[in-house]
C-alpha cells in the first residue's frame, strides 16, 4: 500500500528520489478516495515549480483535486501516457501512474516529508 | 417533482426554526443603505380582465413583423416556426424551468438537450456542442475566453466584420482585464486576411470572424484557418445555422470553435429575444468548454440514461476553477431548435436555406436595378445583404413602413462608417408577390 522507499506529504503525494530527480505521483489512499480517475491535467516539461505550488489536477467520476508539488525545481518529464489512460493512476499509483519528474533545486526539501510509517500514522489520525 | 412554492405557514415555520422573526432579518448582513427601503414603484393591481386588456393595448402600440412585410435581420430572423415546435415546447414538463441536476427526475430534459447537441454537431461538423448559452453574442464572448484557456495566451483578434453587438458583448466580458481584444478592420464586408496576419503574434489566442458576416457576406475561412493554426492560435467562427443547410460547415475550414445565434431554428423573433447561443468545439478542447454538456450513458442495469457530464468545468462544482460563470442554458430555445431540426429534417433545412438564398438574390438584383440602391460589397452573400441607398435612409424607411414594409436595417445606427448602408434579410416566408410589391414601392420613391 505504502512503499517504504518513498516519501509522502500531507496532500497525499509521494516522491521517489533518484539522484537529483524526484518522481511525483499520488498515494494509494488518494486514488482510492478519488475513485475512478478520468482525467489528469499536467504541466509542460521545462516549467519551473516551487514546493507547495499546484502542478495540475486529477479528476475522477466524483470529484476533482489539485496536485501539489512537495519539492522545488524544474519539471523535466511529464507522464503523457495518462492523457489516454488516466485510470493507470488507480491501477498503479506508484508505477505507471506517476505524474511528473522534477530536477530538484533544493534536495533538503525531501527531508521534511514523511516516510511510509509516518504517512500511515498520519492517515490513521485523519480517519 | 413538485414545483409548489412555500405557503405563509411554511415560511413562518421555517423562520421560527432558524430563529428569526422575518425574511428581512435574513438580509441583516446587507448594509441598510444598499437595501430598497420603499415598496417598488408599481401601479395598483388589476383584475385579470382589465390586465389582459391593458397588456393587449400595450402590444398593439407596436407594429410587429406580422403586421407588415419584414426585411429585418441583423442577427434576428423572420423564419417560419412549424406548429409542432410550440406544441412540444409547451408541454409543462419542458416548459417549467428546472436545472436537470438530478438525472433521476430529468431524463426528458436531459435527452432533449442531448439530442439538440447531437444535431448541432451534425449541422456544424464539430465534435462537441454544449447545452446552449444565452445567445450568439455570449457564445462569441465565451469563445474568446475559452481560446485563451486552451492556448494559455491572453489576446484575441476580432474582425470588425463580426456583428457589432457581439463585439460589444465581448468588450463587456473583458472589462475585467484578463483578456485583450484587438479589433481589426474588415475589407469589402469581409475579414481582412492581411490585416489579421499583420496583427498575429505569439500572444494571440484566436482569430475571431463570422461567416456570414454582419453584412451577410460569406468569407473564405480556409485562408483564416491556416493563418491561425500556423501561429498557434485557434480559429473562432460565428455562423448562421440555417445557411448550414447549404454551406460547407465551418469545421471543414479548420474552425476550432463555432458559435451561432440559434434563434432562426424554431424561436420567434420576439422583439429581439430570448435568443439561443449555439456553442461547439473540438473534442480535444472539451474540458475548456463553457456551459453544460448532457451525455448518454448506461446505468448499473445496463439501461440507457442521460446525465450532465464534465461538470467539474462548472461553477456549481468549483466556482474558482469554473470555465464560465454561466451555469444555465437556454433549454427551451434549445429544445425548440431540436424540434425544429427534427421536423424539417436534412432535406427540409436544405430547402429552407435554398429558398432564403434564392429570394435574397432575387431581391438584391431587383433593388439594384431600381437605381435607388447600389451594391456595397462584391463578396458573395447568403440571405442577407447590404446596399448603399442613394438618399436619406431614415426618410425612405418611414415612407415604406407607412406602406407596409420594414425596409431593412439602417446600419448608421451601428456605426457612423456604415451611414447610407441598409441591411436586408430575406427569409423563406417572403413571397414573390411581396418582393415585387416592395421593389415597386422602392421604384416609386
Amino acid at each position: 500500500m505504502y512503499p517504504k522507499d518513498l516519501k509522502y506529504d500531507r496532500e497525499h503525494e509521494w516522491v521517489r528520489i533518484d539522484g537529483d530527480v524526484a518522481t511525483i505521483g499520488i498515494s494509494h489512499f488518494a486514488q482510492d478516495q478519488l475513485g475512478e480517475v478520468v482525467y489528469v491535467d499536467l504541466p509542460k516539461a521545462g516549467d519551473p515549480i516551487n514546493a507547495g505550488d499546484t502542478f495540475g489536477e486529477v479528476e475522477s467520476v466524483k470529484s476533482v483535486s489539485e496536485l501539489y508539488s512537495p519539492v522545488s525545481g524544474e519539471i523535466v518529464e511529464v507522464n503523457d501516457a495518462l492523457d489516454d489512460a488516466p485510470e493507470t493512476v488507480n491501477a498503479e499509483p506508484y508505477g505507471d501512474g506517476w505524474m511528473i519528474k522534477v530536477m530538484l533545486s533544493d534536495p533538503a526539501e525531501v527531508d521534511g516529508m514523511m516516510d511510509a510509517d509516518g504517512y500511515e500514522a498520519f492517515l490513521a489520525e485523519e480517519a | 417533482m413538485r414545483f409548489i412554492p412555500v405557503t405563509c405557514e411554511d415560511q413562518a415555520h421555517m423562520l421560527a426554526r432558524v430563529g428569526v422573526g422575518s425574511v428581512d432579518d435574513l438580509f441583516a448582513d446587507v448594509p441598510e443603505d444598499a437595501r430598497l427601503a420603499r415598496p417598488l414603484a408599481l401601479p395598483e393591481p388589476m383584475g385579470e380582465v382589465e390586465l389582459s386588456a391593458h397588456l393587449m393595448s400595450l402590444a398593439k402600440a407596436n407594429t410587429d413583423a406580422s403586421d407588415v412585410v419584414s426585411f429585418l435581420g441583423g442577427g434576428c430572423y423572420d423564419h417560419y416556426v412549424p406548429a409542432v415546435v410550440d406544441a412540444v415546447i409547451s408541454k409543462p414538463a419542458f416548459f417549467t424551468a428546472y436545472t436537470p441536476y438530478q438525472p433521476e427526475v430529468s431524463q426528458g430534459t436531459l435527452q432533449a438537450i442531448y439530442e439538440y447537441q447531437s444535431m448541432i454537431c451534425q449541422l456544424t461538423g464539430m465534435e462537441v456542442a454544449n447545452a446552449s448559452m444565452y445567445d450568439g453574442a455570449t457564445a462569441f464572448a465565451e469563445a474568446a475566453l475559452m481560446a485563451c484557456r486552451v492556448t494559455k495566451r491572453q489576446r484575441v483578434l476580432v474582425s470588425q466584420s463580426v456583428h457589432p453587438e457581439w463585439r460589444q458583448t465581448l468588450a463587456t466580458y473583458v472589462e475585467a482585464g484578463t483578456v485583450t481584444v484587438t479589433e481589426v478592420a474588415g475589407a469589402d464586408g469581409l475579414a481582412d486576411v492581411e490585416a489579421l496576419a499583420a496583427e498575429l503574434a505569439d500572444d494571440v489566442a484566436a482569430i475571431m470572424v463570422a461567416s456570414p458576416t454582419f453584412y451577410g457576406t460569406l468569407d473564405d475561412l480556409g485562408a483564416l484557418g491556416e493563418l491561425a493554426h500556423e501561429a498557434g492560435a485557434l480559429l473562432v467562427v460565428g455562423t448562421n445555422p440555417i445557411l448550414l443547410g447549404v454551406m460547407e460547415p465551418p469545421a471543414t475550414y479548420g474552425a476550432d470553435i463555432v458559435v451561432a445565434e440559434g434563434q432562426p431554428l424554431g424561436s420567434p423573433m420576439s422583439y429581439g429575444g430570448p435568443g439561443l447561443g449555439v456553442f461547439t468545439c473540438r473534442q480535444a478542447h472539451l474540458r475548456q468548454m463553457p456551459g453544460r454538456v448532457a451525455g448518454r450513458t448506461t446505468d448499473v442495469d445496463g439501461k440507457t440514461g442521460f446525465v450532465l457530464t464534465f461538470s467539474t468545468r462548472e461553477q456549481h462544482i468549483r466556482r474558482e476553477k469554473a470555465t464560465s460563470n454561466i451555469c444555465s442554458n437556454h433549454a427551451l430555445n434549445a429544445l425548440a431548435a431540436g424540434v425544429y431540426l427534427s421536423a424539417v429534417g436534412r432535406e427540409g433545412l436544405r430547402g429552407i436555406a435554398e429558398a432564403c438564398v434564392a429570394k435574397a438574390h432575387y431581391l438584391e438584383a431587383a433593388l439594384v436595378s431600381t437605381g435607388r440602391f447600389e451594391r456595397a460589397f462584391a463578396a458573395p452573400f447568403g440571405y442577407e445583404f447590404a446596399l448603399q441607398y442613394r438618399g436619406d435612409v431614415a426618410e425612405m424607411q418611414r415612407t415604406l413602413v407607412a406602406r407596409g414594409f420594414f425596409a431593412g436595417l439602417d446600419l448608421a445606427a451601428f456605426s457612423p462608417d456604415d451611414a447610407g448602408l441598409v441591411l436586408f434579410a430575406v427569409t423563406e416566408k417572403r413571397t414573390r408577390a411581396e418582393l415585387d410589391r416592395f421593389v415597386g414601392e422602392v421604384s416609386a420613391l
